[in-house]
């Protein structure tokens, strides 16, 4: 298994694609999106932080088991946020609704 | 090759690239080790980032005027910079990390040094900020000074400010020490096509580095700009 080594060419695409992603996540803020300001925000993040881990980390070239390691920090990071958030939300603390204002 | 040979010959065995532990049977399978331990030290760090970031989103739920308001008052030009700067910064990591794929000393020292140059800079611009909120009464304590109705509730979103964009900044100065260091052992020419797995390594910290502070931006800067 020989190492993958990317063109300079794709970096430089995902950083230009890094940049208007930026750019689009501020005008997004400015306009009122009502309940979605916050999804938006967010799904751009992670479409960000999607082309950082596989294209900059080399996870797109990674082996099946450096892949699970990711899928599980993901696995993990959903289990602390989904229960943690569940155990508030039930205990009638949180009105859910005012989640995006 | 003549250093593979004699390490060969001391140790009375096989000859093999001299930056291969005995344990290890291949450099790939190395390599791979080296990977498997740095993504599992990543997945500790998503896992810590995680419960601040699911602090953020209970107080953001239960005080969203406050924080809404509290954003309004952050700087969008310099957070926007620094976000240009940080992302400008994992692109030259990731040109250091390919010098050194093709075995170019040279161009590694060069593209790491401008990495850390950058980092210095978003450095050097949160201070700006840190130093601005001291200036107004940003800063949550006794001197905290807001006339927002949501005063004490905004006292929360700064907590959170600092202490989130706090433990990324400290994690941006560890990487950059760990930067300099591995500058230092390419400018002594320990690195080439065939090992390089440090630079390799320090690139995905940064990048991780990154990767908080892309949820960072938006979470804190751009919580409602639109009112």
């Amino acid at each position: 298994m020989s190492v993958h080594i990317a063109p300079k060419s794709l970096y430089i695409s995902i950083f230009g694609a890094l940049m208007v992603l930026t750019a689009v996540t501020v005008a997004a803020a400015f306009v009122n999106l009502g309940n979605l300001n916050a999804p938006v925000a967010l799904a751009i993040a992670t479409l960000k932080a999607t082309l950082v881990v596989l294209f900059f980390m080399h996870v797109k070239y990674s082996s099946k088991m450096i892949k699970l390691v990711v899928a599980t920090s993901l696995f993990f990071l959903t289990i602390l946020l989904t229960e943690t958030l569940m155990d508030f939300a039930t205990r009638g603390w949180v009105a859910i609704p005012k989640l995006m204002h | 090759m003549s250093n593979a040979v004699a390490h060969a010959d001391a140790h009375g065995h096989a000859v093999h690239h001299p930056e291969l532990q005995h344990h290890f049977e291949t450099m790939q399978q190395q390599k791979e080790a080296s990977t498997f331990g740095m993504w599992l030290f990543l997945l500790t760090e998503v896992l810590f980032f995680g419960g601040i970031f699911f602090a953020y989103l209970l107080y953001r739920m239960w005080y969203f005027d406050a924080f809404a308001e509290a954003s309004r008052d952050l700087d969008l030009v310099l957070g926007g910079f620094n976000t240009v700067v940080l992302i400008g910064s994992s692109l030259t990591m990731a040109f250091a990390v390919r010098a050194a794929q093709t075995g170019s000393s040279s161009g590694t020292v060069r593209w790491l040094i401008l990495t850390m140059f950058l980092g210095a800079v978003f450095l050097g611009v949160k201070v700006i900020e840190y130093s601005h909120k001291f200036e107004v009464g940003h800063v949550p304590g006794p001197n905290f000074h807001s006339t927002s109705q949501w005063a004490a509730q905004e006292q929360i979103f700064y907590s959170l400010y600092f202490t989130m964009t706090g433990l990324h900044a400290v994690h941006m100065i560890v990487g950059i020490v760990i930067l300099a260091v591995i500058t230092r052992m390419a400018a002594q020419g320990r690195f080439n096509e065939s090992y390089h797995t440090p630079v390799e390594m320090t690139g995905l910290y940064w990048h991780f580095v990154d990767l908080v502070w892309i949820y960072l931006f938006p979470l804190l800067y751009l919580v409602e700009r639109h009112n």
